[in-house]
């Protein structure tokens, strides 16, 4: 410990007398640890713990015409119950989330049993062809689907052309289900390997014991595969309704691919939140909105998560 | 000389034959494989460790590898043609002309070579960004696994809650703050928020727990060795798999970022390719706007293509890397 003294003194002052004590008596509380703790505390503490709290402080604030800025209590957040573009961009995430999330989930627990079942010709082919989409930027996954999306230039221009149909997946009322398509394509992958990697880790012993009880094939999947792929659910689970209620990149991206004005400057809460405070200037409002939707995303995080874990303990 | 060249050939010899050796062991094991799945299929049992492959069951996945890999196809189909063929020819077709060499060139020429300016910001931010990012996450994680420091709760609390808050709640304050200290606009406003990597200290926590036995910390600390050096010379090299695979998340995460730099950066000078290429898009939509799709398509082939290799190059680590990591879940 004598010789850690030595080298580490001039990176961390402190910490050092602390474990030097440490060693003496076992109750003194051991500082070793942030040793190694502090760089990312540092850049956490500045980059999500600052911004919060000042969030929260300039949402109690408003700009005005004459006198800066004065603060106005919870004036933005009464604003923001009454704004029906704001509830109906909720309601658009709410929707996707009802719709997209167990779709995506559904098809990437169905791959994962099958890689993991071994009974593909290539399984490793079609793992990692899976996987591919997580690697695309939302920017190109995006603008690929939006040129093969396009009915003037894109593919399904092209099909219509071809089959002499009238198809327009950039039509007002598909256009959600076009958006899902291509979440689903990025992030199917990405949930497909958090699931094998869980069956991956159930001891192969298991299925041969079971094997020999005589229990089928399906009855294996039934009470071995998918109790261990109920752990991961709540992880994706919870991950993808955080990622479907920020929708941003998709909708903003396809903005002016989409023909009108179908994608409206309030068509997520994130998108109307940027909207508010970079072209409207009003940055106040705008924290409030994005402190409300924090507020909402945790509560039902935060219910499944619970949710979950009551079925675990049965 | 000659003594030594003969001595390494021989070596090469020995290696080749070694390989054949090899290869006739794995062929003799498949053959036995499916000599023994016969014999099982006859006798009614199914062999767990080493099923009957089913046909119809790859057949089912066909159908999903497909819709999985068709815009690839589709990208690199149109990547060959000319922005008139682009939109007059069939998408899953080639054009009239060949011109995916001319493409390429005039991505990297267009606006005075913009594009390359672009390529080398994303590398400048993937290596500093999610290189600090992986480094903080092995600190971070390797500290939360094998120390029990004050404030080790709270940490854990703060950042599982940090987790679920959306990116738009810190957006646009961290917008607010960084132009305050007069870091919008320059390479730090998108490097500075890329350090923290809450999703890479989850897994070099859960990873450092399994992989670093507290034993051999505690037998170097006997021996005299600083819990610095103990960290480089000790876990570090067992961390390997799992500091891949944070490196490998972090830099997609940073490669692929959007948001980001749409609100950090103004100056299509510091623009990373995501940005770039989306404003090249929009370029069709604005008032006396000259089309560029043929260049918008071919420069979003070109930036994919490092993260894919990079992902096909260090498969095995990857997903060893994520099994440690859903042990815990």
């Amino acid at each position: 410990m004598s010789a850690s003294s030595a080298t580490t003194a001039g990176v961390t002052g402190p910490d050092v007398r602390h474990s030097a004590t440490a060693r003496v008596n076992k109750h003194k509380a051991d500082w070793r640890g942030w040793k190694f703790m502090w760089p990312f505390a540092l850049v956490f503490i500045f980059v999500f713990i600052i911004p919060i709290c000042y969030a929260i402080y300039i949402s109690f604030f408003k700009k005005q015409m004459i006198g800066g800025t004065k603060f106005v209590g919870f004036e933005n957040y009464a604003r923001l119950l009454g704004d029906t573009q704001f509830w109906s961009s909720v309601g658009r995430v709410a929707l996707f989330t009802c719709v997209q999330v167990p779709i995506m989930l559904f098809l990437a627990a169905m791959m994962a049993l099958a890689l993991d079942s071994m009974k593909l010709h290539g399984t490793k082919f079609f793992r990692i062809s899976t996987f591919l989409p997580y690697a695309v930027p939302a920017v190109v996954s995006t603008l690929i689907w939006g040129f093969v999306y396009g009915a003037k230039y894109g593919l399904v221009g092209s099909l219509n052309d071809v089959l002499g149909t009238n198809l327009d997946l950039f039509a007002p009322n598909i256009l959600l289900a076009s958006i899902g398509n291509i979440v689903t394509w990025e992030f199917t992958g990405y949930n497909m390997l958090i699931f094998y990697s869980s069956l991956s880790t159930i001891p192969h012993s298991l299925y041969e014991a079971a094997s020999i009880d005589g229990a089928s094939e399906w009855q294996i999947v039934k009470s071995i595969k998918l109790p261990e792929l109920k752990g991961s659910l709540a992880i994706t689970v919870i991950f993808s309704i955080i990622g479907s209620f920020q929708l941003f990149n998709e909708p903003s991206i396809l903005q002016n691919m989409v023909p009108g004005n179908a994608i409206t400057t309030y068509y997520t809460p994130n998108m109307y939140a940027y909207n508010l405070s970079f072209s409207g200037n009003q940055s106040n409002y705008a924290a409030a909105l994005a402190i409300t939707m924090a507020v909402i995303t945790m509560a039902i995080a935060y219910a499944v998560q619970l949710n979950s874990m009551k079925e675990q303990m049965k | 000389m000659s003594a030594a060249t003969t001595s390494a050939q021989s070596l090469r010899e020995q290696e080749r034959a070694a390989r054949r050796a090899e290869k006739e062991r794995q062929k003799r094991i498949a053959r036995d494989e499916a000599a023994e799945r016969r014999r099982a299929e006859k006798a009614g049992f199914a062999n767990v460790n080493n099923p009957r492959r089913s046909v119809a069951l790859t057949f089912l996945c066909a159908i999903f590898a497909v819709y999985c890999l068709f815009p690839f196809v589709y990208l690199m189909i149109n990547a060959t043609k000319t922005q008139a063929d682009f939109t007059s020819t069939f998408g899953l077709g080639f054009g009239r002309t060949f011109a995916l060499w001319d493409n390429i060139v005039t991505v990297f020429t267009y606006q005075d070579g913009i594009f390359g300016r672009w390529f080398i910001n994303t590398i400048l931010y993937v290596v500093v960004g999610a290189g600090g990012a992986t480094l903080l996450a092995i600190m971070g994680g390797y500290a939360l696994a094998k120390f029990r420091f004050p404030g080790r709760k709270l940490v854990f609390a703060i950042i599982i809650g940090a987790i679920s808050v959306p990116g738009i709640a810190l957006a646009v304050p961290q917008f607010l703050l960084f132009a305050k200290l007069g870091l919008t606009n320059t390479p730090w406003a998108m490097i500075i928020p890329s350090l923290v990597s809450t999703f890479g200290l989850y897994l070099m926590w859960i990873f450092s727990e399994q992989a670093v036995p507290t034993e051999l910390l505690e037998a170097a600390r006997v021996d005299g060795a600083s819990e610095w050096r103990t960290f480089w010379t000790i876990s570090l090299p067992l961390l390997a798999p799992g500091i891949v695979t944070t490196a490998l998340f972090s830099i997609v995460a940073t490669w692929n970022n959007y948001f980001l730099p749409l609100i950090m950066l103004k100056d299509a000078n510091w623009y990373p390719l995501t940005i770039g290429l989306n404003q090249w898009k929009d370029q069709a939509s604005t008032a006396g706007g000259q089309a560029i799709q043929n260049l918008v398509i071919t420069g979003s082939l070109i930036t994919i293509i490092p993260l894919i290799i990079a992902f096909l190059c260090l498969q095995k680590y990857w997903q060893s890397g994520l099994a440690a990591g859903a042990v815990k879940e």
